[in-house]
Order: C-alpha cells, then structure tokens, then sequence
C-alpha cells in the first residue's frame, strides 16, 4: 500500500519535472537572446538534478545523489563562465 | 514502473507529498519562465524551483535514506547549502551582464545609468583565507 502511494508520488514527480526540464529547454533553444539562453540552461540543469534526486529516493541507492552533486557543481561553473562571457564578449568586440 | 522504498506508511506519505510539492514548484517556475515577456522578468522564476522546489526534495530524500536505513543520513545537506550559496550569484552575475548588454546598446527598457556608478562588483574577489 505505502508502495504503491509513494511509487504513484514519484512517478508523477518525475513527469513534471520532465516537464519543467522541457520548458527550460523550449526557453534555451528559441530564447530570443543570449541571456535568455543562459537562464534557461540554468533552469535546465537544475530540474535534471531534481530528476536525478527523485530518482535517488525511487531506487534507494545513493550514487543519484553523488551524480547530482556534480551536476549542481558543474552547472555552477559553467552559468558563472558563460555569464562572464556576456558580460566580457561585447568590451572585446 | 511501480518501484518504491518499502516505507512506513507517515514516511510514505510525507515522502510522496514532498516530493511531489517540490516538483510541482519547480514546474510552476519552468512555466514562468516560458511565460513572462521580459528577460528582468524572467530570472524571476526559475528560483523557485532552486529554493522550494530544491529544499522539498531534499528533505523528502533526507526522510526516506532516514528511514531506509534506520540512522540519520543528512548528506543532501551539502546539495541544499551548495544551491542556496550559489544560485544568488550566478543569478546576479546574469542580470549584471544583461543590463551591460542591453545598456550598451542603447536600449531604452532599461534605466539609464545613474551617476555613471564605479564598478561595485569589485570587492568579491577579495581573498579571505
């Protein structure tokens, strides 16, 4: 019973994320500018890790968690390089 | 694919719900993102997902592996205190750029420059160790 209600849960969790995740990509690939772009790649890989989380508690197993933590890391540093970027690209220009 | 943790029935319960709170947050910001018509309206959104969103599963994954295996396992703390740290700047950073970009061009939805401030972004990099 408790399975089957937690199973049902994360199911749905797991398609709105993919929903949230299709959203974020619908913004990175029709974002009318470069910032817009960024943003939605931000959202995107924050969703993923949301995903990669919900997936986590589905198996019981902690290796989502650690590929989640790399996830948030990895997009950190690359929303920060790319922002730099934007602002950085148009002084050389 | 019904696959779940063999749960009690509270933790069940108060798993489901978190989780599923936290992703329906995350898609209410998705949407937002879609929906909103200005790029300073837009970064708006996707913070909710990476603070409600973000914190509801987090700690639906805290009761679970809790649960599971009988003794506290608060690991995704590290997850919930990395995106609390970083999403702020990565935000500011974004929108600093953008209101570069779109002042540099002229554009006239943003306001002008007030007093042709200095560069206040400089102390960050400021070393403390």
């Amino acid at each position: 019973m408790s399975i089957l209600i937690l199973a049902l849960a994360i199911t749905a969790a797991q398609i709105l994320l993919a929903l949230a995740m299709g959203c974020a990509t619908f913004r990175m690939l029709r974002g009318p500018r470069a910032q817009d772009r960024v943003l939605g790649m931000d959202a995107l890989y924050l969703s993923g890790m949301l995903l990669l989380l919900t997936y986590g508690i589905q198996t019981g197993r902690t290796l989502f968690f650690e590929g989640a933590l790399v996830i948030g890391l990895l997009g950190f540093a690359g929303t920060v390089a790319l922002a730099k970027f934007l602002m950085r690209g148009e002084v050389i220009e | 694919m019904i696959q779940a943790p063999d749960l009690p029935l509270w933790a069940a319960l108060l798993v489901g719900f978190l989780v599923l709170f936290g992703a329906a947050i995350t898609l209410v910001g998705a949407l937002g993102l879609l929906r909103l018509g200005n790029f300073y309206e837009r970064i708006h959104p996707p913070t909710l997902g990476s603070t409600l969103g973000t914190g509801c599963i987090l700690i639906a994954s805290m009761i679970s592996f809790s649960t599971l295996h009988s003794r506290p396992m608060v690991h995704e703390v590290l997850i919930a205190i990395f995106v609390t740290l970083t999403t702020p700047i990565t935000l500011m950073l974004l929108a600093r750029a953008a209101l570069y970009r779109d002042r540099s061009e002229g554009s006239t939805v943003v306001p002008e420059d007030l007093a042709s401030l200095p560069p206040a972004e400089g102390q960050p990099a400021r070393d403390r160790s």
